[in-house]
C-alpha cells in the first residue's frame, strides 16, 4: 500500500504540475503584430522610448509577435488617444503616454479621459531641469531667480515643446515662484527648444535630462536644478566636474517647483486581465534588460515601476493636480 | 589635412565585402521605398531600423543611410513617370519630368533626375567632410525670425513662376494657407477648423494632398483623354545615359546653384523640400528660355533634384552635431543612433570616430552604388510607359491608396485622397494652378509658427526681422526676388513715358 500511496502521490504531483503548466501555456499572448501607438512626432521623447523597447523586444525575443511603432501626433497627440479609445476590446493595441494623457483633453476639450484606456503600467517618470546657456552668467538657480526678479516681466524668454503642455505649466509654476512672468515661446520639439538655448535666442528651458544632455556634455548649457523633491541618484560624472546627482533640487535653490512626467502603457479599453497581465510581464522583462538600465541611466529617469490600483491611484492624483495647475495659469478649454 | 586621414580611416572601415553587400541591398530596398508613394524613406527605415539591432553598429548605419539614399533616388521615378511624387521633395520634379515623359523622353528625364541627385548628394558629403564643425556653428544662429526669413525667401524666389493669371495664383496659395492652417495650433494649443471631427484633428497631410491632386488627378484626365499614356511610344534606347550627359554638362550653373542652396536649406535647417521649390523657381529665373519651363525643360528637372539631395544629405550635417534632425528620416535615424548607445551631438565626431567617418565615407560610396544601380535601371523603367493604361492605371490607383493610407494608417486618409484627387482634376480643367498650393501647404504651417514664434520673442515688434545681418540680408534678399518680375515691366514703363 505504501508503494501504490507513493505512486497515486507522484500521480497527484504530476497532474497539478500539468494543470499548472497547461494553465502557463493558457495565458494570453497576442496572436498578431501589436501596434504601438506613440500620439507625438518622431525623435521626441516618448518616440525614443518606444522605438527603444521595439527594439529591445525584438533584441532580447520577449515577444512572437512584433511590436510596431505608429506615430498618431494629431492635435497634440489626441489623435492616438481617440484611436486607441475606439479599439474598445482590442487587445493588439497599445500606447505609451507622456503628460498629454491629462493636458490634451483639458486643454482642448477633445473628449477622452485616461479613465477610457485600461492602465497598463508606468515604466519610469522623467524628470525636468531648468537649464540656461553655458555662456550665460547665472551659475545656481538662486542667481537666476534674482535676475528674472529684478527685470520688469517678459524680459526673460523660456523655451518649451508645445503650448499649454508640461513645459508651459512649470514656467507658470515658476512665473508664480518668482512674481515675474516670463515670455513662454513654444517648438515643435524637445531637441529644437535645446538647439535654440544653445544659440542662445531665449534665456531658459525646463527640457528632459535626455534631450539635453549632449549639449551639457559638450559644455554649451548649464543645468541649474531639477523639478523633483530630491536629487537624481546617479553619480555617474556626466561632464569633467558634475554627475546628475550634483544638480539641487529647485526647492532648495528657492524655487518650490516640483512636475514629473509619466511614462506610461495603457491598452484600449475593454480588454480582459489576462491580456492587461500579459503587458506587465512583458514590460517587467524589457525593465530587467541591461540595455534598459543604460537608457534610463543615459537620460537620469526617476525608475518607479507601478501597476493595477496603485497606478489608478497615482493617475487619479496627477490628473487632479494637472486640472489645478491649467486652471489656475488658464489654460483650461472654454 | 586631418579630415582625409579621418576618411581614409572611415573608407577601411566601410569597405567591406559585406558591407558592400549590405549597401546594395540598402540601396535597392530605399529605391522601392522611394517608389511607393506615402512609404518613404522615414517609415521605411522605421520599419527596418529593429532588423538592424542585431547587427555590427556600423553596418547598421551604412545599410539604414544606404536606404535612405535609395529612396532619395526612388522618389524621382514616380514624379516623372506618372506625375505622381513618391516624396515631398518630388513635387517639383514633376514640373518638367512629367511632361517629358509625355513626349517620350523619360528615359533622358529619368537619367537626368538620378545624375543631378548624385551631383548634389555628393557635394554635400564633401561639404559635411571638410566643414562639418563650421557649419554646425552657423546652424546655431537660425532662431525663429532667421527661419521666417528663409521660409520668406521660399516663397519668394517661388512667386510669379506661374504662368496663370496672379488671381488664380493668390486664390490657390490663400487656399493652401487655409488648409495648413487646419488641426492644432501649436502657438496656442487649441484647436482650429476641425469642426468637432477628430479626423480632421491632424490636420491636411502633404502627402496625401500630392498623391491626390497629382497622382489621381491624372489618372483622372488620362481617362478623359482616351485610356493611354501620351509616352506610350517612347522608344527605349540603351544609350540614352550617355546622350543626357553631354546634355546635362551644359547646365553646370544651374546645377552649382542648387547645390549651394540645398546644401544651405539643408544645413540651416530649411529642409528638402523648400529646397526644391526654390532651386526650380532660381533655375527658371536664371533661364533664357522661361517659357519652356513646366514644358518639359530638362533644367527643370536638374535644380529642384539637386537642391533636395544637396540638402537631403546635409540634413544628416546638424542631425550628427546637434541632435536636430534635418528631414523625419532623419528623426528615425537618430532614434536609431540612440538604440546603438550613440548621442549625437558635438561630441560625436571625438567619442566615436569610427562610426562617425564610417557613416561619412559609406555616403560616398553608397552614392556611387547608387548612381550604378538606378542608371542600369533607366530603360526597364522607363519601358513600364509601354504597358497599356488598362493594367497600368489600376495598379497605380492601388499604389496611391496604400501610400496614402500608410501615412498615418488611417482609412479616412484614402477618402481624403479620393477627394483630393477629383479637385486635381477639376483644377487642372479650370486652369488653376497646383504649384503655388502645395508649396502652401507645405510651408504655411512652418512659416507660420516661426513668424508668431518670433513675434513672441521680440514682443510683437517687426524689428526683429532686421536685428541682425543675417536675418536683415535673408529678408532684403526675399524682397528682391519678390519684385524681380516687375523690374523689367518698370523699366518698360519708364521709357515708354521718357
Amino acid at each position: 500500500m505504501t508503494k501504490f500511496g507513493k505512486w497515486a502521490g507522484r500521480a497527484l504531483v504530476t497532474a497539478i504540475a500539468t494543470i499548472g503548466l497547461t494553465g502557463v501555456a493558457q495565458a494570453w499572448e497576442p496572436t498578431k503584430p501589436v501596434e504601438f501607438v506613440v500620439p507625438a512626432g518622431t525623435g521626441g521623447g516618448a518616440d525614443q522610448m518606444a522605438r527603444f523597447i521595439q527594439g529591445i523586444v525584438a533584441k532580447n525575443k520577449l515577444m512572437a509577435q512584433p511590436l510596431v511603432v505608429v506615430n498618431k501626433s494629431g492635435g497634440a497627440g489626441a489623435e492616438g488617444f481617440l484611436e486607441v479609445k475606439g479599439a474598445k476590446g482590442d487587445p493588439h493595441k497599445i500606447i505609451i503616454t507622456l503628460s498629454n494623457l491629462f493636458t490634451t483633453p483639458l486643454a482642448t476639450g477633445v473628449p477622452f479621459n485616461w479613465r477610457d484606456l485600461t492602465p497598463g503600467a508606468m515604466l519610469a517618470l522623467d524628470q525636468f531641469v531648468l537649464w540656461v546657456n553655458a555662456d550665460a552668467p547665472y551659475k545656481t538657480a538662486k542667481d537666476y531667480v534674482e535676475a528674472v526678479k529684478s527685470k520688469p516681466a517678459n524680459t526673460f524668454k523660456m523655451a518649451g515643446t508645445g503650448s499649454k503642455q508640461e513645459d508651459q505649466i512649470i514656467t507658470a509654476m515658476i512665473d508664480k515662484a518668482t512674481g515675474k512672468k516670463m515670455t513662454y515661446v513654444p517648438f515643435k520639439g524637445g531637441g529644437d527648444v535645446a538647439v535654440q538655448l544653445v544659440g542662445a535666442h531665449v534665456d531658459s528651458t525646463v527640457n528632459n535630462p535626455i534631450e539635453a544632455e549632449a549639449h551639457w556634455r559638450g559644455g554649451k548649457l548649464r543645468p541649474l536644478c531639477i523639478m523633483d523633491s530630491e536629487k537624481l541618484p546617479y553619480n555617474e560624472k556626466v561632464t569633467a566636474t558634475q554627475s546628475w546627482g550634483d544638480i539641487p533640487t529647485c526647492k532648495s535653490a528657492g524655487v518650490p517647483v516640483e512636475y514629473l512626467m509619466l511614462r506610461g502603457i495603457f491598452l484600449a479599453p475593454g480588454v480582459t486581465q489576462d491580456q492587461v497581465d500579459f503587458y506587465v510581464n512583458l514590460f517587467k522583462k524589457v525593465r530587467e534588460t541591461p540595455d534598459w538600465a543604460e537608457f534610463m541611466k543615459k537620460g537620469a529617469f526617476k525608475q518607479t515601476f507601478m501597476t493595477g490600483k496603485e497606478f489608478s491611484d497615482w493617475l487619479g492624483k496627477t490628473e487632479a493636480m494637472h486640472y489645478g495647475l491649467m486652471k489656475e495659469a488658464g489654460f483650461l478649454a472654454k | 589635412m586631418e579630415e582625409l586621414n579621418n576618411l581614409m580611416h572611415g573608407f577601411s572601415v566601410a569597405l567591406t565585402l559585406p558591407n558592400l553587400g549590405f549597401m546594395v541591398l540598402g540601396i535597392t530596398l530605399g529605391i522601392l521605398i522611394g517608389v511607393l508613394p506615402g512609404l518613404g524613406g522615414a517609415n521605411g527605415i522605421a520599419i527596418l531600423l529593429p532588423l538592424t539591432f542585431s547587427m555590427d553598429q556600423t553596418s547598421a548605419i551604412i545599410m539604414l543611410s544606404c536606404i535612405y539614399w535609395g529612396a532619395l533616388f526612388g522618389g524621382a521615378i514616380t514624379s516623372i513617370l506618372f506625375n505622381i511624387p513618391g516624396e515631398p521633395w518630388s513635387v517639383a520634379t514633376t514640373f518638367d519630368g512629367f511632361p517629358m515623359a509625355q513626349q517620350g523622353r523619360a528615359g533622358a528625364a529619368l537619367t537626368a533626375a538620378f545624375t543631378s541627385s548624385f551631383v548634389g548628394a555628393f557635394f554635400a558629403v564633401l561639404l559635411i567632410t571638410f566643414l562639418a564643425p563650421l557649419v554646425a556653428k552657423f546652424a546655431l544662429k537660425f532662431g525663429a525670425a532667421e527661419m521666417f526669413a528663409v521660409q520668406m525667401l521660399t516663397f519668394c524666389s517661388f512667386v510669379g513662376m506661374s504662368k496663370e493669371p496672379p488671381a488664380k495664383t493668390l486664390a490657390v496659395m490663400a487656399l493652401g494657407f487655409a488648409m495648413a492652417a487646419v488641426g492644432m495650433d501649436t502657438v496656442t494649443g487649441t484647436l482650429r477648423m476641425t469642426f468637432g471631427y477628430p479626423e480632421l484633428l491632424k490636420g491636411f497631410d502633404f502627402l496625401i494632398a500630392v498623391i491626390g491632386l497629382f497622382g489621381i488627378g491624372e489618372i483622372l484626365l488620362t481617362m478623359e483623354e482616351g485610356l493611354a499614356f501620351k509616352g506610350k511610344s517612347a522608344k527605349i534606347q540603351l544609350n540614352v545615359v550617355l546622350q543626357t550627359w553631354k546634355e546635362l554638362l551644359r547646365y553646370w550653373r544651374t546645377s552649382l546653384r542648387s547645390v549651394l542652396v540645398g546644401c544651405w536649406m539643408g544645413v540651416t535647417p530649411g529642409g528638402a523640400t523648400p529646397a526644391s521649390f526654390m532651386a526650380y523657381g532660381l533655375a527658371r529665373r536664371g533661364a533664357k528660355d522661361k517659357d519652356t519651363f513646366g514644358k518639359g525643360n530638362i533644367e527643370g528637372v536638374v535644380a529642384p533634384e539637386t537642391a533636395a539631395h544637396a540638402a537631403g544629405t546635409s540634413a544628416l550635417l546638424p542631425m550628427l552635431t546637434l541632435g536636430i534632425p534635418g528631414s523625419p528620416t532623419a528623426a528615425v535615424l537618430l532614434g536609431g543612433l540612440l538604440i546603438w548607445g550613440l548621442q549625437p551631438g558635438p561630441l560625436l565626431f571625438t567619442e566615436k570616430p569610427d562610426f562617425v567617418w564610417g557613416l561619412i565615407a559609406s555616403m560616398y560610396l553608397g552614392n556611387i552604388v547608387g548612381l550604378i544601380v538606378v542608371l542600369t535601371t533607366v530603360p526597364w523603367w522607363a519601358a513600364i510607359l509601354r504597358i497599356p493604361f488598362s493594367v497600368i492605371g489600376p495598379v497605380i490607383i492601388v499604389i496611391c491608396a496604400i501610400g496614402a493610407y500608410t501615412v498615418h494608417s488611417s482609412i479616412f486618409d484614402v477618402v481624403m485622397m479620393l477627394v483630393f484627387g477629383v479637385f486635381g482634376y477639376l483644377f487642372k480643367k479650370l486652369r488653376y494652378p497646383l504649384a503655388p498650393l502645395v508649396l502652401a501647404l507645405v510651408l504655411g504651417d512652418m512659416a507660420e509658427s516661426s513668424f508668431r514664434q518670433s513675434m513672441l520673442l521680440s514682443q510683437g515688434s517687426l524689428d526683429i526681422f532686421w536685428a541682425n545681418p543675417l536675418v536683415a540680408g535673408l529678408m532684403l534678399l526675399s524682397f528682391t526676388m519678390l519684385l524681380w518680375p516687375i523690374v523689367p515691366a518698370l523699366k518698360h514703363y519708364l521709357r515708354g513715358r521718357g
